[in-house]
C-alpha cells in the first residue's frame, strides 16, 4: 500500500519506479504481482486520436477603440462570440466558411475548426475578422487583425469529452461505399476500422475509476492539463467483462490544459472526407500503484479487450443498439477479423505508435521530477447511464 | 545474355516539350519494357509521367542519355508521391486502402508506418484516405 504523498516524495527525490502500460504486464509476470506493486509508484497510460469534442477559448486583449465581438472568424472558421468582449470558443468540427461540406459528396473538409487550433498551437500567424453591433463602452464595430497564440492572453484547450474508454469497431454491411468519422467503410463489410489504444488506453487501465477523476493532472499534448469534470456521455454502468474491461463505449473525461505549453505534433487537425473535421489531440494520464489491485487492472492486454462491431451503414445512424460481434484489440490489431466467416481487413484510427511516444515522454517527465500526480477532488460516477434524446413533438 | 535491371523514374516535361513520342523511342530504339503508372502530359501544359523502365545497364543510360537531349528532367528519388513524416502520425488508417503494402507496419511493437517508395504504383488511395494530408502527390 502507497498513498499520493509518498510517491510524490518519490517523485521528487527523483527515485520513482515509473513504466508504461505497454511495459507493466511483462514486469508484473516477472515480478510476481505483489513484490511489483511495493516496487513500481507509476503506470503510464496514453492515447493520440480524433476526438471531436474538442475546442478552446482564446482572449485576445482589447483593441482601442475596444469591440464587444459579436460574430468572429478566424481564418474564415467561424467562432463563437456570445460570451464577454473579446473572449471567442473555437470549436473543433467548425466548418470554414464558403466550405461545400457535403453538397457533392463526399466533401473534402480540407480545413476547419481543427486545423486553426493545429496551427495555433504551430505558431502560425492568423487572421481574425471580427463584427459587432457597437456600445457606449464598445464602440468598434468592425476589426481586421492578425495574431499568434503569443499575442494571446489566455489560449486554452477544452476536451468535453476525451479518452474514451473503450470504442466501437465500424464496419459496412451495405452495397455501397460509406465516409464516416470512422473513415471510408467498404460496401458489404470489405473492410473495418478501430479507434482506441487499447492495452494503453488511459481508462482502460484504470477501468472503475480508483485512480483518475476529477482534479487528475493529466499530460495534455505537452502541457500539464487536468481532468475537470466528467466527459459528455460518460457511461459508468456499461457492460463489462469479468475483469471489469467495458466491452462498449463506458466512461469518458473532460479535460482541460494551457494551449500555450502544447507541442503542434501532438495537437493535429483532421479531414475527414465525407464527415468533417475533428482534431486528434494526444493525452497520457498516469495511475498511481496505491495498492495491488490498481496495479492488476493495469496490466489488462490488448486481448483482454473486447470492442464492438457496429455496421454503420444502418445499426449505428438508425441507433438499433445492434452489435455484430465482439473481437478484441489483439485480433484487430492483426490486421484482419472474422465476421459471419468472412475475412475483414482493419484499420485503425488511432495511433498506437504516438501514444506509446507520449507514454514515454510522460514516464520520463515524472522520473525527472517534473510531474507530480493529483488526487482526485471527486470520483468518476462509476453508476451513470447514457440517456437518449426525447423527441417531443408537442409543448404537452 | 545481358542482364536487365528495372529503375523507377519520374520524368517532368516542360511545356515545350510535351509533343515528342519520347516514350516511343525508349521502346523502340532502347529495347527498354515501359510499365507507366501514372501520366499527366497535356500540350500547352508542363506534363508529368512516372513509370518504371526495365532493360540492360547499357541500354537505361544510352537512353537516359537521349531524354537528356530534351529539356526534360528525370528524377530517379523523388517519386510522384511522397509521404511527409512530420505530417504522418503512424495511426495505421492508410494500409488496408494501400494495394501493394508500399504503406505498412514496420514493427509490430512500436507499430511504424513505414512508406516504401519504390513498391508504390500510384494508386492515390492514400491521399484520398489520409486524415492529415500526410501523402501528396507531385501531380
Amino acid at each position: 500500500m502507497k498513498t499520493y504523498e509518498q510517491i510524490n516524495d518519490r517523485i521528487e527525490s527523483g527515485k520513482a519506479v515509473v513504466l508504461t502500460a505497454n511495459e507493466i504486464m511483462d514486469f508484473v509476470d516477472k515480478k510476481g504481482l505483489d513484490a511489483a506493486a511495493e516496487e513500481v509508484d507509476v503506470v503510464t497510460t496514453a492515447t493520440f486520436g480524433p476526438m471531436c469534442s474538442s475546442g478552446c477559448f482564446l482572449n485576445f486583449g482589447h483593441s482601442k477603440p475596444k469591440i464587444r465581438m459579436s460574430e468572429a472568424w478566424i481564418e474564415d472558421v467561424l467562432v463563437y462570440t456570445g460570451i464577454a468582449a473579446v473572449d471567442v470558443f473555437l470549436g473543433a468540427t467548425q466548418l470554414r466558411h464558403g466550405d461545400p461540406a457535403n453538397m457533392y459528396p463526399p466533401g473534402d473538409f480540407r480545413y476547419g475548426g481543427g486545423h486553426v487550433i493545429e496551427d495555433l498551437v504551430a505558431g502560425k500567424k492568423l487572421q481574425l475578422f471580427a463584427l459587432s453591433y457597437g456600445t457606449d463602452e464598445y464602440p468598434l464595430r468592425e476589426l481586421r487583425t492578425y495574431f499568434t497564440i503569443d499575442d494571446l492572453n489566455q489560449a486554452t484547450m477544452v476536451n468535453p469529452r476525451n479518452c474514451y474508454q473503450n470504442y466501437n469497431v465500424a464496419i459496412n454491411c451495405s452495397d455501397k461505399t460509406i465516409h464516416t468519422y470512422m473513415g471510408r467503410l467498404e460496401p458489404n463489410c470489405k473492410n473495418a476500422n478501430y479507434c482506441s489504444a487499447g492495452q494503453l488506453s488511459p481508462l482502460l487501465n484504470d477501468p472503475y475509476y480508483d485512480t483518475i477523476g476529477v482534479g487528475t493532472r493529466v499530460w495534455l499534448a505537452g502541457a500539464q492539463g487536468h481532468v475537470y469534470a466528467e466527459g459528455t456521455q460518460h457511461t459508468g454502468a456499461c457492460e463489462r467483462t469479468d475483469a471489469g474491461v467495458p466491452t462498449e463505449g463506458a466512461g469518458t473525461l473532460a479535460l482541460t490544459g494551457d494551449m500555450k505549453q502544447m507541442q503542434p505534433e501532438f495537437v493535429r487537425g483532421v479531414s475527414f472526407r465525407g464527415y468533417g473535421i475533428s482534431l486528434a489531440v494526444g493525452v497520457g494520464v498516469p495511475i498511481p500503484i496505491l495498492n495491488a489491485d490498481i496495479l492488476k487492472r493495469t496490466c489488462v492486454r490488448d486481448r483482454d479487450i473486447l470492442a464492438p462491431v457496429t455496421d454503420y451503414s444502418y445499426d449505428y445512424p438508425e441507433k438499433t443498439g445492434k452489435v455484430i460481434a465482439k473481437v478484441s484489440y489483439e485480433q484487430l490489431r492483426s490486421g484482419e477479423i472474422e465476421i459471419n466467416g468472412k475475412k475483414v481487413t482493419v484499420g485503425s484510427l488511432s495511433s498506437y505508435y504516438k501514444a506509446l511516444e507520449i507514454a514515454n515522454l510522460l514516464a520520463d517527465e515524472i522520473r525527472r521530477g517534473d510531474f507530480q500526480l493529483t488526487r482526485p477532488i471527486a470520483p468518476l460516477p462509476k453508476d451513470s447511464i447514457m440517456k437518449s434524446m426525447t423527441q417531443r413533438g408537442t409543448l404537452s | 545474355m545481358t542482364e536487365t535491371v528495372t529503375y523507377k523514374l519520374m520524368l517532368h516535361f516542360p511545356k515545350c516539350e510535351c509533343e515528342k513520342p519520347i516514350i516511343y523511342h525508349l521502346v523502340k530504339d532502347y529495347d527498354l519494357v515501359v510499365n507507366i503508372f501514372r501520366a499527366k502530359v497535356t500540350p500547352e501544359e508542363e506534363g508529368f509521367l512516372v513509370l518504371d523502365v526495365t532493360g540492360t545497364e547499357a541500354n537505361i543510360q544510352r537512353a537516359m542519355d537521349y531524354v537528356n537531349t530534351f529539356n526534360v528532367q528525370v528524377n530517379t528519388t523523388g517519386k510522384g508521391v511522397t509521404r511527409d513524416k512530420e505530417k504522418c502520425t503512424h495511426c495505421g488508417y492508410c494500409i488496408p486502402y494501400c494495394p501493394t503494402k508500399a504503406l505498412h507496419l514496420s514493427d509490430e511493437t512500436t507499430r511504424k508506418v513505414t512508406y516504401n517508395e519504390a513498391d508504390c504504383i500510384e494508386c492515390l488511395a492514400c491521399i484520398r484516405v489520409c486524415p492529415y494530408g500526410a501523402c501528396t502527390s507531385a501531380f
